[in-house]
């Protein structure tokens, strides 16, 4: 059974349908990428884990279960649902504050304070690859960093609330292939703690750092799979013709 | 060749107007710097012997007028501005509710000097009084806070509020914690413009104040001298000769704009750094 399950999850924006009931099993300490070309759903089902949707007036309906309990249930606290469910963007967007202050924003918001929050900052830092180059500069603005190092911090800012889901949403597309390859890294050791899904249009990065790869076409799941055999033995037509660059 | 032109006369435009605008300064500056020294802006006014008074108590019940108008204008017309901003449904209630503000901005000074003689001194009994005044200022200035909080807030990028939601805060927090710190400057500037207006407004305070006070108000129900009420003063009623009157009304004009110029200053350094926290200089 999977960590996250999705029963005939539906987003509608208006009445128009982003994604058409969608279900997929999503497993623990695992990267499950999803693919598929502009347009075909992905961000807004990654944002369906964690009721971001909704921010936009979105509708959903189906079902999403995290460890067995349908997030969209009327007694949902949505607030502790994005605490255990974080999220990474698509452009690094670090609040205009010092480097500290942004990684320590989500502790103080649940209460933590002190020296507990200072480990917290720190080893949040560390486990994002980030705390050997800014330990010495911690009360710097966040927005003097580099594109790259802005990314890891969002990463790290949103460790810091210890989530067990972490959402990526191409967090590599406004960043150089240096800084990208950076991140790749990073995810490979963070699965070891956490379940990753992450959205990218880049296939090369779905095969580099995912085990399970998603397909979405046109607000559908078309395949979902092991990565490899996504790769080397697609069963649908439309994902070969994908993978293989015949659109998209 | 037409750029140029076109260059060329709008430098000249913008030229004139900086010139137009020197020329006041520098003709008050010329004219107040006459009257003002130690004795006139620390003295009382002396209405028998006019030459022996000074404008301190103007002074003084100006800031305190304003104070008792920002206090009133800016707590409501923030939290009108984050409401309207952040939770406001689109509707036809916030459309009129925008729309009733705009108009609010609109009315004449002297119709809200005539609602706060009506409604503050008489109805409500706080008689001509730093209350009457500063709170019929408020009301004179809460559109400016308003629209200015409102605008403020609006064009704090989205990816803030995301980032914020997305670790868990709530709304209140997130409104709290990021939107409004970086709305600070927005709103500062607004707040100042509305401050600009009501130190320099004269019909609102004549009605509301009695405006003639030689004394410093001991509690917010005393009568308050204000320096617009007295150069009206002076220039119509109270001296003997034209030129006193002139060369006096000069002079309060000149603390006036003094006055105003270190609150823009004030509040333009505290604005700039701000923006330099969240830019992160």
């Amino acid at each position: 059974m999977g960590l996250i399950e999705t029963e005939d999850l539906s987003v509608l924006y208006g009445d128009v349908p982003a994604i058409k009931r969608v279900n997929i099993e999503i497993e623990a300490n695992k990267i499950t990428a999803v693919i598929g070309p502009s347009g075909c759903g992905k961000t807004t089902f990654l944002r369906a884990l964690n009721r971001m949707n909704e921010l936009n007036g979105a509708r959903t309906d189906g079902k999403v279960l995290i460890d067995g309990e349908n997030i969209y249930n009327g007694n949902t606290d949505v607030n502790m649902l994005r605490r255990r469910v974080g999220m990474v963007f698509q452009q690094p967007n670090p609040f205009p504050m010092s480097i500290f202050d942004n990684v320590a924003y989500g502790p103080r918001i649940h209460g933590i304070r002190n020296n507990k929050l200072k480990r917290i900052v720190e080893e949040s830092l560390r486990k994002a690859a980030l705390w050997e180059e800014v330990h010495d500069r911690l009360d710097s603005s966040a927005l003097m960093l580099s594109g790259g190092q802005q990314q890891r911090l969002c990463i790290a800012r949103a460790l810091a609330v210890n989530p067990e889901i972490i959402l990526f949403d191409e967090p590599c597309s406004a960043l150089d292939p240096i800084s990208t390859a950076r991140i790749e890294a990073l995810l490979r050791e963070l699965k070891k703690d956490y379940t990753i899904v992450i959205v990218t249009h880049n296939m090369q990065q779905a095969a580099r750092v995912s085990d399970y790869t998603a397909f979405f076409l046109m607000g559908e799941l078309i395949e979902f799979d092991e990565t490899t055999r996504i790769f080397e033995r697609p069963k649908d037509k439309r994902t070969e013709d994908y993978i293989t660059g015949r659109f998209g | 060749m037409k750029t140029g032109v076109i260059k060329a006369i709008l430098c000249a435009i913008s030229l004139i107007s900086v010139v137009v605008l020197l020329g006041v300064v520098f003709y008050i500056l010329m004219a107040g710097a006459r009257v003002v020294s130690p004795g006139f802006l620390f003295r009382s006014p002396d209405y028998i012997n006019f030459e022996e008074g000074g404008i301190f108590p103007q002074i003084v019940g100006s800031l305190y007028l304003l104070a008792v108008s920002l206090l009133f204008a800016v707590p409501l017309g923030v939290a009108s501005g984050i409401y309207l901003a952040e939770y406001a449904p689109r509707n036809i209630v916030t459309m009129c509710t925008r729309l009733f503000v705009e108009c609010l901005a609109g009315i004449p000074s002297v119709v809200i000097g005539l609602f706060g003689l009506t409604f503050f001194v008489y109805y409500l009994g706080f008689g001509p009084s730093v209350l009457s005044g500063g709170l019929s200022l408020g009301i004179m200035i809460l559109p400016w806070t308003v629209r200015a909080s409102e605008e403020a807030i609006k064009s704090v990028p989205s990816t803030y509020r995301a980032a914020s939601l997305a670790l868990g805060a709530s709304k209140w927090q997130t409104i709290r914690l990021v939107v409004l710190k970086s709305a600070y400057p927005g709103m500062i500037t607004g707040i100042l413009l509305g401050a600009g207006k009501a130190i320099g407004e004269a019909a609102i305070v004549l009605l509301t104040t009695g405006g003639l006070a030689t004394f410093l108000p001991h509690s917010l129900f005393d009568d308050v001298g204000s320096l617009p009420v007295y150069i009206y003063l002076v220039l119509t009623v109270i001296p003997a000769s034209r030129e006193i009157g002139e060369a006096y009304a000069f002079g309060a004009s000149l603390v006036l704009i003094g006055i105003f110029l270190c609150i823009s200053i004030f509040a333009l350094l505290l604005r700039n750094r701000y923006i330099k926290r969240l830019r992160g200089e």
